[in-house]
């Protein structure tokens, strides 16, 4: 029996994590209320939480500029899929490779990658390194290169890995097995949760990435999903100039408010509908990574 | 010679060079795993940290990096005395200092609530939703402000037109930008912090909470005696983590919520990266901001290694070395 103390602490604990819950969501359901509601809709009457005048004209004009935004899809989902892959392979061998105590330099190299997180060279001279020597500018690679591997990835999977027996992998080499092999067949099915959570939020850094393609994309046909939105909401000629060439309508009656909303929904859609998915993995990965420290 | 192999334990008969050659060819393999992280970083991490002479010279497009003519800290005179230096530095501070203490202390009362609760169903969920922010790129967040706030049609001034107040126009008011950046930075990372402080209380063993229910003890006894107790060093650690990356801003969170605004905005929301940021892409006084961007790596240097020294003394797993 719940003493009366223990209740009443209750009720407030619930009714606190509801608002926030709550006002989490809200941005949310404003962004994807908005893109359902009839332009005029929004210049009378502003944004609501539910649509006053429900319309799906915003989702149509920008299905029928939909070369942009499916080139866009294209580039971001390459970029995710290419850039996350490599990140992975890159850091967890390193951090594998780190775990080993057989590796002499091990140290050496454990430091090396760990001062590019306490010093670096600033955005300016790295931009120039890029743009004017290693000539990235509107490049594929460019959009790949910021987070091909990172300090803390490595870090994080080298802890993981250490957790493992030593026995398994001293067994391993007496059966004669070699680095690489003991690496995939061996190490990598034993990390698997490690694996996924830092999968997760690299696929999440490139998906989400805009900075880089506004630093070296100049070239439409190579926006990722997030700069293209972002160019849409912040440049009125830019988006006159998508809806007119699909469209062919009068920049004058064209939805302009719902359909920045829409190109919002439609660049975050994926993540919204996997997220109940991810989030679980997400949140085990961390949790376990927590309490490790 | 005969040595044994200590982890093992078994005796092996070994020829001296046999050994040396084995081992270094396996540390050959090794280094072949780290080689491509290695290049990476030499490239893209060590060779611009060559560039920080930029901060010295006067960048010319035709001089290079190099090439350019050194005028020692001339690049810094300019940021000194027209003030923007300190007001940069003070806002990356402040709003990063604000930041770690309220998201801390945020997210341990948030999961202290959480731990109280039951129900899975409603903790699924609810944990779904408080994580949700943290997916949804600060793009859309920028939309969101837009449609929020924005003069004609946003839903606050479509409220106060109905509630028969004067509409604001809050992209002309600077002082409201502030609580703007902090709530949404709040709203981001919640979740985030949530987690931790709620992995942290799951730790801790259930026998206290045992324990004073026999004694009796009410649950805010609880709270106040076993769970802040034994969160304390979690919250320690994890401000000081992030009081050791104070010099470096949420570029992100700032570049999109604040957006295309004017200078009397921009005084109290600019930091160090997106004047940083702002100035490379106009592209006209490089070596102004790789001088900024060294001073802000510089101190940021010193920061980190003198608070992961504290870090150290309290919790000497969790220092970063």
């Amino acid at each position: 029996m719940q003493s009366k103390d223990t209740r009443f602490f209750r009720i407030i604990a619930f009714i606190i994590i509801i608002s926030i819950a709550i006002i989490c969501l809200l941005p949310v359901l404003l962004v994807i209320s908005g893109s359902f509601t009839s332009e005029s809709s929004i210049i009378k009457y502003g944004y609501s939480l539910i649509p006053k005048e429900f319309s799906i004209n915003a989702y149509k004009l920008v299905f029928k500029s939909a070369e942009s935004i499916g080139n866009a899809y294209l580039v971001t989902v390459s970029v995710t899929v290419i850039g996350t892959l490599i990140h992975l392979v890159l850091a967890f061998m390193t951090a594998y490779a780190l775990s080993r105590k057989d590796f002499q330099w091990r140290n050496i190299i454990a430091f090396y990658i760990l001062f590019t997180l306490l010093f670096s060279g600033g955005l300016v001279p790295w931009y120039i390194l890029c743009v004017r020597y290693l000539h990235l500018k509107d490049t594929f690679f460019a959009l790949l290169q910021f987070n091909l591997v990172s300090a803390w990835s490595v870090f994080i999977m080298r802890t993981n890995i250490k957790q493992i027996s030593e026995e398994i992998i001293e067994s391993a080499l007496m059966d004669g097995a070699g680095e690489f092999r003991i690496l995939s067949q061996l190490i990598v099915p034993l990390s698997a949760a490690s694996i996924t959570t830092i999968a997760l939020l690299t696929a999440l850094t490139f998906w989400n990435d805009w900075s880089n393609a506004m630093l070296f994309i100049n070239n439409q046909k190579l926006y990722p999903l997030q700069y293209l939105l972002y160019k849409i909401l912040n440049s009125a000629e830019f988006m006159h100039a998508a809806i007119q060439r699909g469209a062919g309508i009068s920049s004058v009656v064209a939805p302009r408010e719902s359909v920045k909303m829409a190109v919002a929904c439609i660049a975050t859609g994926p993540i919204i509908f996997l997220f109940p998915f991810l989030q679980r993995y997400f949140v085990k990965g961390l949790a376990i990574g927590a309490i490790k420290g | 010679m005969i040595k044994p192999l200590e982890r093992t334990g078994v005796w092996y008969p070994q020829v001296s060079s046999n050994k040396w050659k084995r081992k270094f060819k396996k540390n050959l393999v090794f280094l072949l795993m780290v080689a491509p992280t290695v290049i990476y970083f030499f490239i893209f991490s060590y060779i611009p940290m060559a560039g920080v002479y930029m901060a010295f010279t006067d960048y010319s497009f035709t001089g290079g990096i190099f090439g350019s003519k050194f005028i020692g800290l001339a690049n810094y005179d300019a940021l000194i005395i027209t003030g923007d230096l300190l007001r940069i530095t003070m806002n990356t501070l402040l709003y990063n200092l604000v930041f770690i203490f309220l998201s801390n202390l945020t997210a341990m009362f948030v999961a202290i609530l959480f731990s109280e609760l039951t129900g899975k169903f409603f903790k699924k969920v609810t944990q779904s939703l408080i994580f949700l922010p943290h997916f949804i790129s600060f793009v859309i967040v920028g939309a969101f402000i837009y449609n929020t706030f924005n003069y004609e049609a946003g839903t606050l001034n479509t409220l106060l037109k109905t509630l028969h107040y004067e509409p604001v126009d809050v992209y002309s008011n600077e002082y409201i930008w502030p609580f703007i950046l902090v709530f949404f930075n709040l709203w981001k990372s919640l979740g985030f912090y949530t987690l931790m402080y709620f992995a942290a209380i799951m730790g801790i063993n259930t026998e206290y909470y045992e324990a004073a229910k026999m004694d009796g003890a009410s649950i805010f006894a609880e709270i106040r005696y076993i769970t802040l107790p034994l969160l304390k060093p979690t919250f320690i650690i994890l401000v000081l983590l992030s009081l050791g990356s104070i010099m470096k801003g949420q570029f992100d969170l700032f570049y999109n919520i604040v957006g295309i605004a004017p200078i009397n905005i921009l005084r109290i929301t600019d930091i160090i990266d997106t004047y940083v940021f702002r100035m490379a892409t106009q592209g006209v006084n490089y070596s102004s901001a790789a001088a900024v961007g060294l001073y802000q790596s510089l101190i940021g240097f010193i920061t980190i290694i003198v608070v992961n020294k504290l870090v150290k003394i309290r919790d000497p797993e969790r220092s970063l070395f």
